[in-house]
């Protein structure tokens, strides 16, 4: 009696596959298809208010659109600009905290505690937060300042083209320094003693030791901060919409306040993914370009103690 | 091109004093290894020297000035660390001259030193390449190629062969010795190898428990230990140490096995004197298969438990008075467990220390 072969998903070449079903199924319908589906819709001029405009295709109207689109383009580069003054200032802050928490001997842990609690804070809090420091009637910034006497006027923190972008920045400062202190510390604690002594005894003075031998041994840690943080940047939303919303009259926009408004409060839904994936393209670089910064500041790293 | 004075050096780490006063003169020029037991502070010196650790209470000078308040840049020294400590994002020969850059070299000068210190060390092929891709060995040949072009006043030396496996230290220790005939300067190493102190230095400073128990060339460390301490740790295998007591003109052990009293030393000992007899394993051997024997010499009858054949020789394991004693044996012959043997003693090589202080009862 010849035996029957076994119905397929039995036989040996497919269990595989059969253990991997759940995961591929998960990352299919929560990942990959709502990917197709927005990047179906920015070909459409689907909008949030008729849901039979989702079948209208439309071809490259909306990217047509986004590219001859002034503010679109504002808003991208002032993404640029935010992110690299806010990743710098996070850096210096972050290294310097860290290089100080570092000396600490005694109460090191309680400070490192303190050090995260910015991070524990919602971003939407820390918003609401810096909105109200920085108020230009009631915020206790001016109220301060007209204390001390050191203005007179009330100024207008969240209005004021650079200001606005200022205190905006600051509140992103003030929350995320830590990741970058943080990573910082850990990269200090994990250095090893000798080369340090080694660069002491072969002539070198304290900045030099920082800067030479210190500073490359914590690079990976400052790229591997820096991708984090870009990621966490480019996407910013929350903090920028709970201060400025955005304006006023569009000075403090930035990719995702835009592209949230374009899809949520003009309904706007296809032009809106549209934008979303020109964006990602800038997260993709700026991924991309702190990965190899990273894998080339590691290569020396392996092995030589 | 300095000389190294250490006046009552001190260390304390918080209340523990872990150097408790060491004085030391290293002459111009001089290789002298510090060696002692792990933990005995030979490292804590050697960094106090550097810099690299406050001294807690005397004076360190390096050439004419004392240096206890100039940071380690300021010493003129180069040191070699247990770990090789290599800058491990430069490449070989930017770690060879990262310590001419510092102090403004310009750049022929740096490829200059750069080149004669690779060619000593054989590391011309090498310059190129980074830590990661270095040996072992290549990497301890970089860490002194490192201190050597920088021409200080003195090497220090921190263990550097402890992490090479046997034959590679017995190599690196002969380029050692080489290189400081070559380049002569001053140089501290320290050790707990007793055979790199003995094959390396011109004196040996022999440390225990944060002080130094004897200073000497190698020679006399070997041949006239000051204390049982020393005797033990200086040679290998190391120096029977056998309780006894002095009854007339004898040495007289506790199984009433005896042994005159050395010629040398029968006037520095008293009748009824509590002592402990030293006696180097290659001066108890077997009758007729000693070095050759002469002067001074008595025989003892023992019982052989154990016998290992090294080769040329051969160490034999008695006991003498319940204590475990070491013999050797030169020549072939084959000796069975449980062989008793009669033995020659080597007196004018054997020592007496107190048994109460542990030290020899005759130092010069
Ligand atoms: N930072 C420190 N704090 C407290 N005690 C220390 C410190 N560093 C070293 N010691 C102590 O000082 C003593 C001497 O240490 P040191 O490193 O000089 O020993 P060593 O002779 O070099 O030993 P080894 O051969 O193991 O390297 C040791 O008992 C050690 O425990
Ligand atoms: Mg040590």
């Amino acid at each position: 009696m010849a035996t029957k072969r076994p119905p397929f998903w039995q036989r040996e070449q497919y269990t595989p596959f059969l253990l991997l079903l759940p995961a591929i199924l998960t990352l299919l319908f929560v990942v990959l298809l709502p990917l197709l589906f927005s990047l179906y819709t920015s070909f459409t001029g689907y909008r949030l208010i008729r849901p039979e405009s989702l079948w209208q295709w439309i071809g490259f109207r909306n990217y047509q659109r986004i590219f001859a689109d002034g503010d679109f383009w504002t808003a991208f580069g002032r993404t640029i600009i935010f992110l690299t003054i806010a990743l710098n200032l996070e850096f210096l802050f972050g290294l310097g905290i860290a290089l100080l928490i570092n000396k600490i001997t005694w109460g090191q842990r309680t400070l490192r505690t303190i050090m995260m609690f910015p991070m524990m804070f919602s971003p939407i809090l820390v918003g609401y937060q810096f909105k109200f420091v920085f108020n230009d009637n009631i915020g206790i910034l001016n109220n301060a300042l007209q204390s001390l006497g050191l203005s007179d006027g009330a100024i207008p923190w969240l209005v004021d083209k650079y200001l606005a972008n200022f205190s905006i920045i600051f509140a992103e400062v003030w929350m995320s320094t830590s990741v970058f202190a943080i990573l910082l510390l850990a990269g200090l604690f994990a250095m090893p003693r000798d080369p340090l002594e080694a660069a002491k005894v072969d002539g070198c003075n304290p900045w030099q030791v920082f800067r030479h031998i210190t500073l490359p041994f914590l690079m990976p840690f400052v790229f591997i901060a820096m991708t984090i943080r870009s990621l966490d940047v480019a996407r910013a939303y929350d903090i920028v919409d709970v201060m400025t919303g955005g304006g006023p009259a569009g000075r403090t926009e930035l990719l995702w306040t835009l592209i949230a408004r374009t899809g949520y409060d003009n309904a706007r839904m296809g032009q809106a993914n549209a934008m979303a994936y020109v964006s990602i393209l800038l997260s993709i670089a700026f991924t991309y370009y702190f990965f190899t910064k990273l894998l080339a500041a590691r290569k020396y790293m392996g092995g030589a103690e | 091109m300095a000389e190294i004075k250490l006046n009552n050096v001190i260390k304390r780490y918080g209340k523990t004093e872990v150097v408790h006063g060491i004085n030391l003169d290293i002459a111009h020029n001089e290789f002298v290894v510090l060696v002692g037991p792990s933990g005995c502070g030979k490292s804590t010196t050697l960094r106090m020297i550097a810099g690299l650790e406050d001294i807690s209470d005397g004076t360190v000078s390096i050439g004419p000035g004392v240096v206890n308040d100039l940071p380690p840049r300021k010493r003129n020294i180069s040191m070699v660390f247990q770990n090789y400590a290599l800058y491990p994002h430069m490449s070989v020969r930017e770690n060879l001259g990262f310590g001419l850059k510092i102090a403004k070299q310009d750049e022929a000068t740096i490829t200059a030193r750069v080149d004669e210190a690779a060619d000593i060390l054989g590391l011309d092929e090498l310059l190129e390449r980074t830590p990661a891709e270095l040996s072992g060995g290549q990497r301890q040949r970089v860490a002194m190629g490192r201190a050597i072009v920088r021409h200080p006043e003195a090497f220090l030396f921190d263990e550097p062969l402890s992490n090479l496996d046997a034959k590679l230290r017995v190599q690196m220790r002969t380029e050692i010795k080489k290189l400081h005939q070559k380049v002569k300067t001053t140089v501290v190493y320290v050790t707990h190898d007793q055979v790199e102190a003995m094959t390396l230095a011109d004196r040996i400073v022999v440390m225990k428990d944060g002080h130094i128990e004897q200073v000497g060339t190698p020679m006399k460390v070997f041949n006239h230990p000051v204390n049982t301490f020393v005797a033990s740790f200086i040679g290998s295998p190391p120096m029977n140490l056998l309780p006894a007591t002095i009854t007339g003109a004898d040495v007289v052990f506790a199984d009433g096995k005896s042994l005159p009293v050395p010629t040398r030393l029968a006037d520095r000992v008293r009748d009824g004197q509590e002592v402990i007899f030293g006696l180097r394993p290659d001066d108890l051997t077997p009758v007729g298969h000693g070095i050759a024997e002469s002067g001074d010499s008595a025989r003892l009858t023992l019982d052989v438990t154990l016998s290992e054949l090294l080769g040329t020789e051969t160490i034999l394991y008695t006991s003498i008075a319940g204590q475990e004693a070491q013999g050797k044996m030169f020549g072939a012959r084959e000796v069975a467990p449980g062989e008793t043997l009669e033995f020659d003693v080597a007196m004018d090589r054997a020592h007496l220390f107190d048994a109460a202080t542990g030290k020899s009862v005759r130092v010069d």
